[in-house]
Protein backbone atom coordinates (compact mmCIF):
# COMPACT_ATOMS: atom_id res chain seq x y z
CA UNK A 1 0.00 0.00 0.00
CA UNK A 2 1.14 3.35 -0.83
CA UNK A 3 1.32 5.79 1.78
CA UNK A 4 -1.59 8.56 1.32
CA UNK A 5 1.01 12.22 0.75
CA UNK A 6 -1.69 14.45 -0.65
CA UNK A 7 -1.85 15.78 2.72
CA UNK A 8 1.50 16.03 4.43
CA UNK A 9 1.67 19.36 2.77
CA UNK A 10 -0.55 22.26 3.52
CA UNK A 11 -2.83 21.87 -0.07
CA UNK A 12 -3.15 25.57 0.46
CA UNK A 13 0.34 26.36 0.33
CA UNK A 14 1.94 27.52 -2.44
CA UNK A 15 -1.86 28.68 -3.56
CA UNK A 16 -2.21 32.25 -4.78
CA UNK A 17 -5.28 34.32 -3.30
CA UNK A 18 -8.00 33.47 -5.53
CA UNK A 19 -8.21 36.68 -7.53
CA UNK A 20 -11.64 36.95 -7.88
CA UNK A 21 -13.20 40.29 -7.09
CA UNK A 22 -14.13 42.67 -4.44
CA UNK A 23 -16.60 45.72 -3.78
CA UNK A 24 -16.98 48.41 -1.52
CA UNK A 25 -18.91 47.13 1.99
CA UNK A 26 -22.30 49.43 2.34
CA UNK A 27 -24.19 48.81 5.43
CA UNK A 28 -26.79 50.73 7.37
CA UNK A 29 -30.65 51.30 7.13
CA UNK A 30 -32.30 50.50 3.46
CA UNK A 31 -33.67 53.45 2.07
CA UNK A 32 -36.44 51.12 0.11
CA UNK A 33 -36.44 47.37 -0.05
CA UNK A 34 -37.19 47.23 -4.05
CA UNK A 35 -33.49 49.40 -4.82
CA UNK A 36 -31.39 49.02 -2.05
CA UNK A 37 -31.96 45.10 -0.36
CA UNK A 38 -29.72 43.47 2.52
CA UNK A 39 -30.49 40.59 4.01
CA UNK A 40 -27.93 41.15 6.42
CA UNK A 41 -29.54 44.37 7.87
CA UNK A 42 -31.30 44.07 11.66
CA UNK A 43 -34.65 44.64 9.84
CA UNK A 44 -34.48 41.68 7.71
CA UNK A 45 -33.79 39.09 10.38
CA UNK A 46 -35.83 39.80 12.66
CA UNK A 47 -39.07 39.54 10.08
CA UNK A 48 -38.17 39.41 6.60
CA UNK A 49 -41.65 38.18 5.36
CA UNK A 50 -43.43 41.69 5.05
CA UNK A 51 -40.93 42.72 3.29
CA UNK A 52 -40.52 39.95 0.85
CA UNK A 53 -44.47 39.83 0.83
CA UNK A 54 -44.43 43.55 0.09
CA UNK A 55 -41.84 43.24 -3.08
CA UNK A 56 -44.20 40.34 -4.45
CA UNK A 57 -47.01 42.74 -4.47
CA UNK A 58 -44.77 46.36 -6.10
CA UNK A 59 -41.49 44.66 -7.54
CA UNK A 60 -41.26 40.92 -7.74
CA UNK A 61 -37.46 41.30 -8.81
CA UNK A 62 -36.11 43.60 -6.33
CA UNK A 63 -32.82 45.04 -6.51
CA UNK A 64 -29.55 46.51 -4.87
CA UNK A 65 -26.26 48.23 -5.42
CA UNK A 66 -25.10 46.51 -2.38
CA UNK A 67 -22.58 43.39 -2.97
CA UNK A 68 -21.54 44.82 -5.82
CA UNK A 69 -25.12 44.45 -7.42
CA UNK A 70 -27.80 41.89 -6.77
CA UNK A 71 -31.37 40.75 -7.43
CA UNK A 72 -34.20 39.79 -5.44
CA UNK A 73 -37.29 37.41 -7.00
CA UNK A 74 -39.93 36.65 -4.59
CA UNK A 75 -42.48 34.69 -6.32
CA UNK A 76 -42.19 31.12 -6.72
CA UNK A 77 -42.47 31.00 -10.76
CA UNK A 78 -39.32 33.23 -10.49
CA UNK A 79 -37.38 31.55 -7.86
CA UNK A 80 -37.89 28.00 -9.35
CA UNK A 81 -37.24 28.81 -12.74
CA UNK A 82 -33.71 30.22 -11.40
CA UNK A 83 -32.97 27.32 -9.72
CA UNK A 84 -33.73 24.59 -12.92
CA UNK A 85 -31.87 27.67 -15.47
CA UNK A 86 -27.71 26.54 -14.47
CA UNK A 87 -26.92 27.82 -18.16
CA UNK A 88 -27.65 31.41 -17.06
CA UNK A 89 -26.96 31.41 -13.58
CA UNK A 90 -23.95 29.86 -11.92
CA UNK A 91 -23.51 28.14 -8.47
CA UNK A 92 -19.75 29.71 -7.93
CA UNK A 93 -20.43 31.76 -5.29
CA UNK A 94 -23.71 30.55 -3.11
CA UNK A 95 -23.10 33.31 -0.24
CA UNK A 96 -24.20 36.65 -0.97
CA UNK A 97 -20.87 38.71 -0.04
CA UNK A 98 -18.87 41.68 -1.26
CA UNK A 99 -16.68 38.84 -2.53
CA UNK A 100 -17.24 37.21 -6.15
CA UNK A 101 -14.59 34.27 -6.72
CA UNK A 102 -12.78 34.22 -10.20
CA UNK A 103 -15.04 32.91 -13.03
CA UNK A 104 -12.40 29.76 -13.63
CA UNK A 105 -12.95 28.40 -10.45
CA UNK A 106 -16.01 26.74 -12.41
CA UNK A 107 -17.14 24.24 -12.49
CA UNK A 108 -16.30 22.62 -9.42
CA UNK A 109 -15.83 25.90 -6.99
CA UNK A 110 -14.61 26.08 -3.32
CA UNK A 111 -17.03 23.49 -1.74
CA UNK A 112 -18.45 20.76 -4.10
CA UNK A 113 -21.05 20.10 -4.83
CA UNK A 114 -23.07 23.14 -3.43
CA UNK A 115 -20.33 25.26 -5.50
CA UNK A 116 -20.08 23.35 -8.51
CA UNK A 117 -21.90 23.53 -12.08
CA UNK A 118 -22.63 20.71 -14.42
CA UNK A 119 -20.97 19.27 -15.74
CA UNK A 120 -19.00 18.25 -12.77
CA UNK A 121 -21.85 18.83 -9.84
CA UNK A 122 -23.60 15.56 -10.76
CA UNK A 123 -20.61 13.58 -10.23
CA UNK A 124 -19.55 15.41 -6.93
CA UNK A 125 -22.98 15.28 -5.60
CA UNK A 126 -22.82 11.56 -6.24
CA UNK A 127 -20.38 10.10 -4.34
CA UNK A 128 -22.18 11.79 -1.39
CA UNK A 129 -25.76 10.65 -2.00
CA UNK A 130 -25.63 7.16 -0.64
CA UNK A 131 -24.57 8.35 2.58
CA UNK A 132 -27.44 10.28 2.79
CA UNK A 133 -30.68 8.10 1.99
CA UNK A 134 -33.69 8.05 4.20
CA UNK A 135 -33.05 4.25 4.57
CA UNK A 136 -28.67 5.06 5.84
CA UNK A 137 -30.13 8.20 7.58
CA UNK A 138 -32.12 5.94 9.99
CA UNK A 139 -29.80 4.15 11.42
CA UNK A 140 -28.42 6.95 12.77
CA UNK A 141 -32.13 7.57 14.73
CA UNK A 142 -31.97 5.85 17.81
CA UNK A 143 -28.48 7.75 19.15
CA UNK A 144 -30.02 11.17 18.41
CA UNK A 145 -33.28 10.21 20.38
CA UNK A 146 -31.37 9.46 22.95
CA UNK A 147 -29.33 12.59 22.94
CA UNK A 148 -32.00 14.51 22.63
CA UNK A 149 -33.37 13.02 25.57
CA UNK A 150 -29.88 13.34 27.26
CA UNK A 151 -30.27 17.29 26.56
CA UNK A 152 -33.62 17.42 28.05
CA UNK A 153 -31.94 15.51 31.40
CA UNK A 154 -29.92 18.02 31.57
CA UNK A 155 -32.44 20.90 32.57
CA UNK A 156 -32.85 19.83 35.61
CA UNK A 157 -36.31 21.32 37.25
CA UNK A 158 -34.86 24.60 35.43
CA UNK A 159 -38.05 26.76 34.60
CA UNK A 160 -36.56 28.88 31.76
CA UNK A 161 -34.57 27.01 29.39
CA UNK A 162 -32.96 28.77 26.14
CA UNK A 163 -34.48 26.13 23.38
CA UNK A 164 -32.13 27.73 20.60
CA UNK A 165 -28.78 27.49 22.69
CA UNK A 166 -29.60 24.22 25.21
CA UNK A 167 -30.83 22.36 22.97
CA UNK A 168 -31.52 22.86 18.79
CA UNK A 169 -28.18 23.70 17.86
CA UNK A 170 -26.69 20.53 19.81
CA UNK A 171 -28.53 18.36 18.08
CA UNK A 172 -27.26 18.91 14.70
CA UNK A 173 -23.79 19.17 15.67
CA UNK A 174 -23.55 15.98 17.54
CA UNK A 175 -25.03 14.55 14.28
CA UNK A 176 -22.45 15.94 12.21
CA UNK A 177 -19.38 15.63 14.58
CA UNK A 178 -20.56 11.78 14.41
CA UNK A 179 -20.95 11.47 10.96
CA UNK A 180 -17.56 13.10 10.28
CA UNK A 181 -16.16 11.29 13.06
CA UNK A 182 -14.87 14.69 14.59
CA UNK A 183 -14.32 14.45 18.70
CA UNK A 184 -17.86 15.48 19.85
CA UNK A 185 -16.28 18.40 22.33
CA UNK A 186 -15.14 20.34 19.51
CA UNK A 187 -18.88 21.38 18.95
CA UNK A 188 -18.32 24.60 19.72
CA UNK A 189 -15.70 25.56 17.26
CA UNK A 190 -17.92 24.22 14.77
CA UNK A 191 -20.58 27.30 16.08
CA UNK A 192 -17.75 29.68 15.55
CA UNK A 193 -16.89 28.18 11.87
CA UNK A 194 -20.56 28.38 10.60
CA UNK A 195 -21.43 31.68 11.89
CA UNK A 196 -17.63 33.17 10.33
CA UNK A 197 -18.90 31.51 7.00
CA UNK A 198 -22.69 32.61 7.15
CA UNK A 199 -23.19 35.54 8.93
CA UNK A 200 -19.34 37.60 8.98
CA UNK A 201 -20.45 38.26 5.30
CA UNK A 202 -19.63 41.70 5.71
CA UNK A 203 -16.48 41.78 7.80
CA UNK A 204 -13.32 43.27 6.04
CA UNK A 205 -11.47 40.65 3.60
CA UNK A 206 -8.50 40.38 5.90
CA UNK A 207 -11.05 38.85 8.63
CA UNK A 208 -12.79 36.76 6.44
CA UNK A 209 -9.72 35.24 4.71
CA UNK A 210 -8.39 34.43 8.52
CA UNK A 211 -11.46 32.93 9.60
CA UNK A 212 -11.65 30.67 6.78
CA UNK A 213 -8.19 29.42 7.62
CA UNK A 214 -8.80 28.58 10.87
CA UNK A 215 -12.04 26.11 9.80
CA UNK A 216 -9.25 24.94 7.22
CA UNK A 217 -6.82 24.23 9.37
CA UNK A 218 -9.05 22.30 11.78
CA UNK A 219 -10.24 20.49 8.69
CA UNK A 220 -6.47 19.62 7.65
CA UNK A 221 -5.54 18.42 11.20
CA UNK A 222 -9.00 15.63 11.30
CA UNK A 223 -7.98 14.62 7.86
CA UNK A 224 -4.45 13.81 8.87
CA UNK A 225 -5.73 12.35 12.17
CA UNK A 226 -7.73 9.80 9.63
CA UNK A 227 -5.37 9.10 7.27
CA UNK A 228 -3.45 8.13 10.12
CA UNK A 229 -6.14 5.81 11.28
CA UNK A 230 -8.72 5.20 8.88
CA UNK A 231 -12.43 4.88 10.51
CA UNK A 232 -15.92 4.24 8.93
CA UNK A 233 -16.93 7.78 8.68
CA UNK A 234 -17.52 10.39 5.78
CA UNK A 235 -13.83 11.83 6.02
CA UNK A 236 -12.18 8.51 5.85
CA UNK A 237 -15.00 7.95 3.30
CA UNK A 238 -13.87 11.33 0.98
CA UNK A 239 -10.04 10.64 1.55
CA UNK A 240 -10.47 7.60 -0.12
CA UNK A 241 -13.05 8.44 -2.47
CA UNK A 242 -12.74 8.39 -6.45
CA UNK A 243 -13.68 10.41 -9.26
CA UNK A 244 -12.50 9.83 -12.54
CA UNK A 245 -10.25 7.30 -11.54
CA UNK A 246 -8.31 9.55 -8.94
CA UNK A 247 -8.60 9.97 -5.68
CA UNK A 248 -10.60 13.18 -4.76
CA UNK A 249 -8.03 16.54 -5.17
CA UNK A 250 -6.92 17.50 -1.17
CA UNK A 251 -9.14 20.41 -1.74
CA UNK A 252 -12.30 19.14 -2.80
CA UNK A 253 -12.05 16.30 0.47
CA UNK A 254 -11.30 19.73 2.66
CA UNK A 255 -14.24 21.99 0.62
CA UNK A 256 -16.87 19.14 1.14
CA UNK A 257 -16.48 18.45 4.26
CA UNK A 258 -16.04 22.56 4.99
CA UNK A 259 -19.81 22.67 3.16
CA UNK A 260 -21.12 19.34 5.49
CA UNK A 261 -19.88 21.05 8.41
CA UNK A 262 -21.30 24.64 7.46
CA UNK A 263 -24.34 23.00 5.85
CA UNK A 264 -25.30 19.93 8.17
CA UNK A 265 -25.56 22.01 11.06
CA UNK A 266 -27.24 25.59 11.63
CA UNK A 267 -30.04 25.04 8.50
CA UNK A 268 -31.36 22.18 10.97
CA UNK A 269 -30.62 24.10 14.35
CA UNK A 270 -32.53 26.86 12.84
CA UNK A 271 -35.51 24.70 11.71
CA UNK A 272 -35.58 22.83 14.96
CA UNK A 273 -35.26 26.54 17.07
CA UNK A 274 -38.51 28.04 14.52
CA UNK A 275 -40.80 25.27 15.04
CA UNK A 276 -40.37 25.04 18.89
CA UNK A 277 -40.49 28.77 18.31
CA UNK A 278 -43.96 28.73 16.14
CA UNK A 279 -45.20 26.24 18.50
CA UNK A 280 -44.46 28.32 21.90
CA UNK A 281 -46.45 31.02 20.80
CA UNK A 282 -49.41 29.13 19.44
CA UNK A 283 -51.01 26.85 21.96
CA UNK A 284 -53.64 25.11 19.93
CA UNK A 285 -51.09 23.82 17.69
CA UNK A 286 -48.81 23.01 20.39
CA UNK A 287 -51.31 21.09 22.07
CA UNK A 288 -52.66 19.45 18.89
CA UNK A 289 -49.56 17.93 18.59
CA UNK A 290 -49.28 16.87 22.07
CA UNK A 291 -52.61 15.22 21.78
CA UNK A 292 -52.06 13.94 18.19
CA UNK A 293 -48.24 12.65 17.52
CA UNK A 294 -48.98 11.14 14.20
CA UNK A 295 -49.64 14.68 12.73
CA UNK A 296 -46.42 15.85 13.26
CA UNK A 297 -44.62 14.93 9.72
CA UNK A 298 -47.29 16.53 8.11
CA UNK A 299 -46.72 19.66 10.63
CA UNK A 300 -43.04 19.40 10.27
CA UNK A 301 -43.46 20.00 6.64
CA UNK A 302 -45.53 23.40 6.81
CA UNK A 303 -42.70 24.46 9.44
CA UNK A 304 -40.40 24.16 7.19
CA UNK A 305 -42.57 26.07 4.27
CA UNK A 306 -43.34 28.23 6.44
CA UNK A 307 -40.12 29.12 8.04
CA UNK A 308 -37.69 28.31 5.60
CA UNK A 309 -34.14 28.21 6.98
CA UNK A 310 -32.53 28.46 3.83
CA UNK A 311 -31.67 31.07 1.08
CA UNK A 312 -29.37 30.54 -1.36
CA UNK A 313 -27.48 32.92 -3.98
CA UNK A 314 -26.38 32.44 -7.76
CA UNK A 315 -24.30 34.83 -9.80
CA UNK A 316 -25.47 36.47 -13.29
CA UNK A 317 -23.31 34.04 -15.98
CA UNK A 318 -23.47 37.00 -18.81
CA UNK A 319 -25.43 40.11 -19.59
CA UNK A 320 -29.14 39.55 -20.18
CA UNK A 321 -32.61 41.02 -20.48
CA UNK A 322 -34.43 38.45 -17.48
CA UNK A 323 -38.44 38.53 -17.34
CA UNK A 324 -38.25 42.34 -17.67
CA UNK A 325 -35.04 43.45 -15.58
CA UNK A 326 -31.37 44.15 -17.01
CA UNK A 327 -29.07 41.87 -15.69
CA UNK A 328 -25.39 42.02 -15.68
CA UNK A 329 -22.51 39.38 -15.85
CA UNK A 330 -21.68 38.81 -12.19
CA UNK A 331 -24.77 40.28 -10.17
CA UNK A 332 -25.56 38.67 -7.60
CA UNK A 333 -29.48 36.87 -7.42
CA UNK A 334 -30.19 36.27 -4.12
CA UNK A 335 -32.42 32.83 -4.02
CA UNK A 336 -35.30 33.23 -1.33
CA UNK A 337 -36.95 29.75 -1.05
CA UNK A 338 -38.19 31.30 1.98
CA UNK A 339 -40.18 34.04 0.19
CA UNK A 340 -41.12 31.02 -3.05
CA UNK A 341 -43.18 29.24 0.01
CA UNK A 342 -45.13 32.05 0.81
CA UNK A 343 -46.32 33.19 -2.50
CA UNK A 344 -49.98 33.14 -2.50
CA UNK A 345 -50.05 32.05 -6.14
CA UNK A 346 -48.70 28.34 -5.28
CA UNK A 347 -49.99 28.05 -2.03
CA UNK A 348 -53.81 28.88 -0.17
CA UNK A 349 -53.64 30.99 2.38
CA UNK A 350 -49.85 31.47 2.25
CA UNK A 351 -49.17 33.34 4.94
CA UNK A 352 -51.23 31.46 7.71
CA UNK A 353 -49.04 28.63 9.55
CA UNK A 354 -52.04 25.40 8.98
CA UNK A 355 -49.93 22.17 10.60
CA UNK A 356 -52.39 19.62 8.98
CA UNK A 357 -52.02 21.53 5.25
CA UNK A 358 -51.64 17.80 3.17
CA UNK A 359 -50.87 19.57 -0.09
CA UNK A 360 -47.55 21.30 0.56
CA UNK A 361 -44.96 21.26 -2.62
CA UNK A 362 -42.36 23.76 -0.63
CA UNK A 363 -39.11 24.31 -1.59
CA UNK A 364 -37.46 24.52 1.75
CA UNK A 365 -34.54 22.29 0.50
CA UNK A 366 -34.43 23.66 -2.94
CA UNK A 367 -35.14 22.65 -6.24
CA UNK A 368 -33.39 21.02 -9.51
CA UNK A 369 -30.05 19.49 -9.26
CA UNK A 370 -29.05 21.10 -6.15
CA UNK A 371 -31.64 19.75 -3.91
CA UNK A 372 -30.19 19.76 -0.55
CA UNK A 373 -28.24 16.33 0.37
CA UNK A 374 -28.56 16.34 3.33
CA UNK A 375 -32.81 16.34 3.66
CA UNK A 376 -33.34 13.18 4.52
CA UNK A 377 -30.74 13.65 7.32
CA UNK A 378 -32.77 16.98 8.23
CA UNK A 379 -35.91 15.75 8.52
CA UNK A 380 -34.81 12.90 10.55
CA UNK A 381 -33.22 15.22 13.30
CA UNK A 382 -36.52 18.04 12.99
CA UNK A 383 -38.47 15.00 13.40
CA UNK A 384 -36.97 13.56 16.50
CA UNK A 385 -35.72 16.85 18.18
CA UNK A 386 -39.93 17.75 18.29
CA UNK A 387 -41.18 14.18 19.14
CA UNK A 388 -38.63 14.63 22.30
CA UNK A 389 -39.37 17.74 23.03
CA UNK A 390 -43.07 17.43 23.23
CA UNK A 391 -43.24 14.05 24.58
CA UNK A 392 -40.75 15.34 27.70
CA UNK A 393 -41.97 19.06 27.86
CA UNK A 394 -45.65 19.28 26.67
CA UNK A 395 -46.11 22.53 28.20
CA UNK A 396 -43.97 25.28 27.70
CA UNK A 397 -44.35 29.06 26.07
CA UNK A 398 -42.05 32.27 24.93
CA UNK A 399 -40.50 33.46 28.25
CA UNK A 400 -40.30 36.96 26.82
CA UNK A 401 -40.96 37.69 23.24
CA UNK A 402 -39.13 40.67 23.18
CA UNK A 403 -35.60 38.78 23.86
CA UNK A 404 -36.25 35.89 20.59
CA UNK A 405 -32.90 36.95 18.18
CA UNK A 406 -33.00 35.41 14.92
CA UNK A 407 -29.55 34.71 12.94
CA UNK A 408 -29.08 37.37 10.06
CA UNK A 409 -28.05 36.19 6.69
CA UNK A 410 -28.89 33.76 4.65
CA UNK A 411 -29.82 30.72 6.95
CA UNK A 412 -32.03 32.10 9.01
CA UNK A 413 -33.42 30.72 12.40
CA UNK A 414 -33.78 31.56 16.44
CA UNK A 415 -30.20 31.92 17.95
CA UNK A 416 -31.62 32.85 21.47
CA UNK A 417 -35.46 31.45 22.32
CA UNK A 418 -36.23 31.72 26.01
CA UNK A 419 -38.80 29.33 26.98
CA UNK A 420 -40.72 28.95 29.89
CA UNK A 421 -40.67 25.09 30.72
CA UNK A 422 -41.79 24.98 34.49
CA UNK B 1 -54.93 4.33 -12.04
CA UNK B 2 -51.24 3.75 -12.89
CA UNK B 3 -48.20 6.25 -10.74
CA UNK B 4 -44.65 6.85 -12.64
CA UNK B 5 -41.76 8.93 -12.33
CA UNK B 6 -40.26 11.11 -14.71
CA UNK B 7 -36.59 10.37 -14.10
CA UNK B 8 -35.52 13.37 -15.52
CA UNK B 9 -37.46 15.75 -12.93
CA UNK B 10 -36.64 13.54 -10.04
CA UNK B 11 -34.30 15.06 -7.58
CA UNK B 12 -34.66 12.53 -4.60
CA UNK B 13 -36.95 14.63 -2.07
CA UNK B 14 -38.87 11.57 -1.16
CA UNK B 15 -41.83 13.09 -0.33
CA UNK B 16 -43.75 10.42 -2.36
CA UNK B 17 -42.07 7.40 -0.04
CA UNK B 18 -42.42 9.06 2.71
CA UNK B 19 -46.50 9.45 2.13
CA UNK B 20 -46.92 6.90 0.43
CA UNK B 21 -44.60 4.24 1.15
CA UNK B 22 -47.22 1.19 -0.68
CA UNK B 23 -46.55 3.18 -3.98
CA UNK B 24 -43.09 4.24 -3.95
CA UNK B 25 -39.31 3.01 -2.61
CA UNK B 26 -35.91 4.57 -3.13
CA UNK B 27 -33.12 3.69 -4.85
CA UNK B 28 -29.16 3.44 -3.48
CA UNK B 29 -28.72 7.56 -3.85
CA UNK B 30 -32.12 8.64 -2.54
CA UNK B 31 -34.27 8.56 -5.86
CA UNK B 32 -37.80 7.62 -6.17
CA UNK B 33 -38.65 4.42 -7.49
CA UNK B 34 -42.63 2.45 -8.51
CA UNK B 35 -43.03 -0.05 -6.24
CA UNK B 36 -43.56 -3.06 -8.43
CA UNK B 37 -45.67 -2.17 -11.69
CA UNK B 38 -46.91 1.16 -10.54
CA UNK B 39 -50.66 0.46 -10.77
CA UNK B 40 -52.54 1.86 -7.61
CA UNK B 41 -54.35 -0.95 -6.20
CA UNK B 42 -58.15 -0.22 -5.13
CA UNK B 43 -58.39 2.26 -2.56
CA UNK B 44 -54.64 3.45 -3.43
CA UNK B 45 -55.66 6.29 -5.55
CA UNK B 46 -55.76 9.12 -2.66
CA UNK B 47 -52.51 7.78 -2.04
CA UNK B 48 -51.19 8.20 -5.41
CA UNK B 49 -52.68 11.98 -5.37
CA UNK B 50 -51.00 13.09 -2.36
CA UNK B 51 -47.75 12.07 -2.93
CA UNK B 52 -48.02 13.76 -6.70
CA UNK B 53 -49.38 16.89 -5.36
CA UNK B 54 -46.72 17.19 -3.00
CA UNK B 55 -43.78 15.96 -5.12
CA UNK B 56 -41.35 19.75 -5.25
CA UNK B 57 -40.42 18.74 -8.80
CA UNK B 58 -43.65 17.49 -10.48
CA UNK B 59 -41.68 14.56 -11.09
CA UNK B 60 -45.19 12.17 -10.44
CA UNK B 61 -47.26 11.13 -13.31
CA UNK B 62 -50.71 10.02 -12.65
CA UNK B 63 -52.34 7.52 -15.62
CA UNK B 64 -55.84 7.13 -15.60
CA UNK B 65 -56.48 4.21 -17.18
CA UNK B 66 -59.30 4.10 -19.71
C1 LIG C 1 -33.57 21.88 7.66
C2 LIG C 1 -32.34 21.75 7.30
C3 LIG C 1 -31.80 22.05 5.94
C4 LIG C 1 -32.28 22.89 4.98
C5 LIG C 1 -33.53 23.76 5.02
C6 LIG C 1 -31.38 22.80 3.85
C7 LIG C 1 -31.54 23.50 2.67
C8 LIG C 1 -30.76 23.36 1.55
C9 LIG C 1 -31.00 24.01 0.29
C10 LIG C 1 -32.12 24.99 0.00
C11 LIG C 1 -30.06 23.58 -0.60
C12 LIG C 1 -29.97 23.96 -2.08
C13 LIG C 1 -28.79 24.79 -2.40
C14 LIG C 1 -28.84 25.46 -3.75
O1 LIG C 1 -29.84 25.40 -4.47
O2 LIG C 1 -27.83 26.09 -4.08
C15 LIG C 1 -29.19 22.67 0.13
C16 LIG C 1 -28.10 22.03 -0.41
C17 LIG C 1 -27.28 21.16 0.30
N1 LIG C 1 -27.44 20.77 1.62
FE1 LIG C 1 -28.94 21.30 2.86
N2 LIG C 1 -30.38 21.94 4.15
C18 LIG C 1 -30.60 21.44 5.41
C19 LIG C 1 -29.83 20.52 6.09
C20 LIG C 1 -28.73 19.88 5.57
C21 LIG C 1 -27.99 18.84 6.22
C22 LIG C 1 -28.31 18.23 7.58
C23 LIG C 1 -26.96 18.51 5.38
C24 LIG C 1 -25.90 17.47 5.53
C25 LIG C 1 -25.10 17.20 6.21
C26 LIG C 1 -27.06 19.33 4.20
C27 LIG C 1 -26.21 19.27 3.12
C28 LIG C 1 -26.42 19.90 1.92
C29 LIG C 1 -25.56 19.71 0.76
C30 LIG C 1 -24.33 18.82 0.67
C31 LIG C 1 -26.10 20.51 -0.26
C32 LIG C 1 -25.56 20.69 -1.66
C33 LIG C 1 -26.26 19.83 -2.65
C34 LIG C 1 -25.83 20.08 -4.07
O3 LIG C 1 -25.36 21.16 -4.41
O4 LIG C 1 -25.97 19.15 -4.89
N3 LIG C 1 -28.15 20.16 4.35
N4 LIG C 1 -29.65 22.54 1.42
C1 LIG D 1 -10.14 24.24 -0.13
C2 LIG D 1 -10.07 25.47 -0.18
C3 LIG D 1 -11.12 26.47 0.14
C4 LIG D 1 -12.45 26.34 0.44
C5 LIG D 1 -13.23 25.08 0.52
C6 LIG D 1 -12.99 27.64 0.66
C7 LIG D 1 -14.31 27.88 0.99
C8 LIG D 1 -14.85 29.11 1.05
C9 LIG D 1 -16.19 29.41 1.47
C10 LIG D 1 -17.22 28.40 1.94
C11 LIG D 1 -16.35 30.75 1.40
C12 LIG D 1 -17.57 31.54 1.81
C13 LIG D 1 -18.65 31.42 0.83
C14 LIG D 1 -18.61 32.41 -0.28
O1 LIG D 1 -18.27 33.60 -0.05
O2 LIG D 1 -19.00 32.05 -1.39
C15 LIG D 1 -15.12 31.31 0.91
C16 LIG D 1 -14.87 32.64 0.71
C17 LIG D 1 -13.59 33.15 0.63
N1 LIG D 1 -12.41 32.46 0.60
FE1 LIG D 1 -12.19 30.51 0.57
N2 LIG D 1 -11.99 28.55 0.52
C18 LIG D 1 -10.84 27.86 0.22
C19 LIG D 1 -9.59 28.35 0.03
C20 LIG D 1 -9.29 29.69 0.15
C21 LIG D 1 -7.96 30.23 0.12
C22 LIG D 1 -6.71 29.42 -0.04
C23 LIG D 1 -8.11 31.58 0.28
C24 LIG D 1 -7.08 32.65 0.35
C25 LIG D 1 -6.00 32.67 0.94
C26 LIG D 1 -9.53 31.86 0.40
C27 LIG D 1 -10.06 33.11 0.54
C28 LIG D 1 -11.39 33.36 0.56
C29 LIG D 1 -11.93 34.68 0.56
C30 LIG D 1 -11.12 35.95 0.53
C31 LIG D 1 -13.30 34.55 0.59
C32 LIG D 1 -14.33 35.62 0.51
C33 LIG D 1 -14.56 36.32 1.76
C34 LIG D 1 -15.57 37.41 1.56
O3 LIG D 1 -16.75 37.09 1.34
O4 LIG D 1 -15.18 38.56 1.63
N3 LIG D 1 -10.21 30.69 0.32
N4 LIG D 1 -14.22 30.28 0.73
S1 LIG E 1 -41.06 13.20 -4.34
FE1 LIG E 1 -40.63 13.61 -6.47
S2 LIG E 1 -38.52 14.25 -6.57
FE2 LIG E 1 -38.88 13.28 -4.64
S3 LIG E 1 -38.23 11.18 -4.88
FE3 LIG E 1 -40.39 11.28 -5.21
S4 LIG E 1 -40.58 11.62 -7.39
FE4 LIG E 1 -38.50 12.09 -6.88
Amino acid sequence: MTVDDRFVRDFREGQEEPLGTRNEIITGPVSDWATDFSHVEPEWAADPYPIQDDLRGRCPIAHTERFGGGWLPTRYEDVAAIAYDTEHFSSRAIIMSNYRPPRDIAPVGAVPPISSDPPFHHDARKLLLPAFTKKEVAKREEAARAFCHSLIDGFEGAEIVDAARDYAQHIPMRVMADMLGFPPEDGPRFREFVEHALEGVNLPPEQRVANMGELFDYLLEQIRDHVADPRDDLTTYLIDAELYGRKLEPSHVAGTMALLLIAGIDTTWSAIGASLWHLAKTPADRERLVAEPGLLPTAMEEFLRAYAPVTMARLVKDDMHWRGVDMKADDWVLLSFPAANRDPAQFDRADEVIIDREINRHAAFGLGIHRCVGSHLARMELRVALEVWLERVPVFGLADPSTVTWAPGQVRGPRTLSLRIG
Amino acid sequence: MKVQIDPERCQGHGRCYDLSPDLFTEDDEGYGQVAGDGVVPAGGERAARVAASNCPEKAIVLVEEA
